[in-house]
């Protein structure tokens, strides 16, 4: 029902038209001769959850600022709706924007704070008041009106901060890692809330989180950052499944790489050598006999055998180490002098076993050497 | 939260108790047994003999005393008033670092560090009517007679403004670049204009910062005496309260009156401050509310 009354009325914005058919980025940022981003460029449709992925120094958060307009790019542009708008200040762009600390207004009760851009706008008090009344309902607070930030607690908090970007209807909204300062639990919860309320209200997003999981579990397109440089742009799906590099692969969990020269090619599989085993993986038309290159799994995509059984692509080891993780155990296993394998597994193992493992070739992604 | 440390309190710490003496002797010696024994002193006037309040009511029939405490109060309101305007302008302009902070901080705070008497003597020589000061703007053509910037209530005010100005310069710096600076950046997208974003979301943050510091720079302000003499009119127009009791403990060998004095003076700077505890609680009654301390 709130949700209703919120995508109404859509009246009051100002700047290149209304909402946001398009974004365009092409944006260079550098401190001294530093680059934090190198020519980012991304093309942004309405509707889109865009999530920019990397560990904290990638220039994620930077892109984010810029393009909110609270730090200025070194170069490039962003055009909106096919205007330019990198000129303008942050107050004009209406974009919507909610932090990782939150930043409320500590000084202001949770009603001033969800209506403080609206009061900002030529709108009368009984206008403000409805629409800031059907905010706090989306969002779940009635009731905590005249609370002050300080007496609430971080998911709930969390949910004004949100509340107060919405309320204006941006064209854009903003997330600058809103979930990092969140306990696991309640994390997961506003993660599918945060979904709910962009499928919703149609909203276009952009995302910024160090968290695969949550990347994955929201996005539409994921852009995998790392020192400024785009890495990767996809689904999650293409992100999970066909990673592109070993940064990607290893951020969104591989951790078995091994270093191998192509030993043949024939039928579309590529059989590699090296770190004392031999792996064979699905191969494009471009893989050549003789290249350096790196092969990858997860550790639950690996399979373990049994018995122990001689194969090109079968190899065995001892356990050196299990992971006790609940429902799964993830165990390091020795295959040789130089190579340790992590595996996944549901079925119970003992450091010191030995144990046979295959992997499977739809499974192994063939990736460049760094 | 709140049970928890009054529970703590209720409790008597031997170890607490026994590392808090120290200041708690220097409080009672250096603070508590003076004070007292100034009232006291006070209460017994030289003349008359034993316990009167015939101190403070000479004080209060002679215009020529009590005309020192509207002098005083004259001086150290504007003063305050002055030094805190430029020291918040400037603060919050210098709030996310600007270039060369150091140097440019260094300089702002150097006049701490001269002495009183130092910056006085500099005053009345730079400022003075044969100073450079004056000098240039005649040579310059700019000015036909010099500006009168010594011996007078200009004087005065020019000195303290420069002695309090570092101080609550500091102060402030400390306090608004402590403010989460992504509360200025969420009130942009909010759509606040900058002026916006000062005015409903720093100032009521500042504002009890900006108590503190009005109160500090009255009281020191309030107290002005070296300035005041070197720099003023002594007998006349800056003849401020602390004068008044100098004169009288050693001039007139008085010192019951002067204590009586004193303690008017102490009385005044109290008086002040109670009035900006008040007006701060209504200016921003959540502020101490906040996210954590701020």
């Amino acid at each position: 029902m709130a949700v209703l009354l919120l995508t109404q009325k859509r009246d009051d914005m100002n700047g290149p038209g209304d909402t946001l058919d398009s974004l365009k980025l092409g944006i260079t940022k550098r401190y001294g001769n530093k680059t934090v981003l190198d020519n980012l460029e991304l093309d942004i449709r309405k509707g889109e959850f865009v999530t920019f992925l990397g560990p904290s120094g990638c220039g994620k958060s930077t892109a984010l600022s810029i393009v909110a307009g609270l730090i200025a790019a070194t170069e490039g542009e962003i055009r909106l709706n096919g205007a330019r708008v990198d000129h303008l200040p942050p107050e004009k762009r209406a974009f919507g924007m909610v932090f990782q600390n939150y930043a409320l207004f500590p000084h202001m009760t949770v009603f001033d704070n969800v209506s403080f851009g609206l009061t900002l706008k030529p709108l009368s008090k009984e206008e403000i008041k409805k629409r800031t009344d059907a905010m706090l309902m989306l969002v779940q607070l009635t009731g905590y009106e005249e609370r002050y930030p300080g007496q609430l607690s971080g998911g709930q908090q969390q949910r004004v901060a949100i509340a107060r970007a919405l309320v204006l209807h941006p064209r854009l909204m903003l997330f600058d890692e809103p979930l990092s300062n969140l306990d696991a639990k309640l994390r997961v919860e506003m993660r599918a809330e945060i979904k709910q309320i962009h499928a919703a209200l149609g909203l276009t997003s952009i995302y910024v989180t160090h968290d695969q999981a949550e990347a994955l579990s929201l996005s539409d397109r994921i852009v995998v950052l790392r020192n400024g440089v785009l890495m990767q742009s996809g689904t999650p799906q293409e992100i999970h499944d066909r990673p592109k590099n070993v940064f990607v692969a290893d951020f969104m969990g591989f951790r078995n790489f091994f270093k191998v020269r192509i030993a043949s090619v024939s039928n579309g599989i590529a059989e590699g050598v090296g770190d004392g085993i031999c792996i064979r993986a699905r191969a494009g038309a471009d893989v050549r006999v003789n290249t350096d290159m790196v092969m990858a799994i997860r550790p639950d995509d690996i399979r373990a055998g049994g018995e122990v059984v001689s194969g090109a692509e079968d190899v065995s080891g001892r356990v050196e180490v299990v992971e006790y993780l609940g429902r799964e155990q993830e165990a390091a296993i020795r295959i040789n002098d130089n190579t340790r394998v992590w595996l996944r597994t549901a079925e119970a193992i003992r450091t010191a076993d030995t144990i046979g493992l295959q992997f499977p070739i739809d499974k192994v992604v063939l990736l460049p050497a760094e | 939260m709140r049970a928890v440390a009054n529970d703590e309190k209720s409790e008597f710490d031997a170890l607490a108790f026994f590392c808090l003496l120290p200041s708690l002797l220097y409080v009672l010696c250096m603070f508590v047994y003076p004070f007292l024994y100034g009232v006291y002193l006070s209460l017994q006037p030289q003349k008359v003999g034993g316990f009167s309040l015939a101190n403070y009511l000479t004080f209060f029939s002679d215009p020529y005393q009590y005309g020192t405490i509207w002098i005083t109060f004259s001086l150290a309101i504007p003063t305050t008033i002055v030094v805190l305007l430029l020291a918040l302008w400037l603060a919050y302009g210098m709030r996310r670092g600007i270039f060369m902070e150091r140097t440019v901080t260094t300089i702002l705070i150097m006049p701490i560090s001269l002495g009183v008497i130092l910056l006085s003597e500099g005053i009345l020589g730079f400022y003075g009517s044969q100073g450079w000061f004056n000098q240039v703007l005649l040579g310059l053509g700019l000015i036909k007679e010099p500006f009168i910037l010594t011996h007078n209530y200009a004087g005065v005010m020019l000195a303290l403004f420069m002695q309090q100005f570092p101080f609550c310069f500091l102060m402030l710096l400390g306090y608004i670049s402590g403010i989460d600076p992504s509360l200025e950046r969420s009130a942009r997208m909010l759509g606040a204009t900058p002026s916006i974003v000062f005015r409903r979301v720093m100032l009521p943050l500042i504002a009890p910062g900006l108590a503190i510091a009005f109160a500090l720079v009255f009281v020191m302000s309030f107290a002005v005496f070296p300035s005041a003499i070197m720099l003023g009119q002594p007998a006349g127009t800056t003849r401020t309260i602390s004068i008044a009791a100098y004169q009288k403990a050693f001039e007139q060998y008085d010192m019951s009156a002067a204590s009586a004095i004193a303690v008017i003076m102490g009385l005044c700077q109290l008086a002040a401050l109670l009035v900006i505890i008040l007006f701060r609680r209504r200016l921003s009654p959540a502020a101490t509310m906040g996210v954590g301390k701020r």
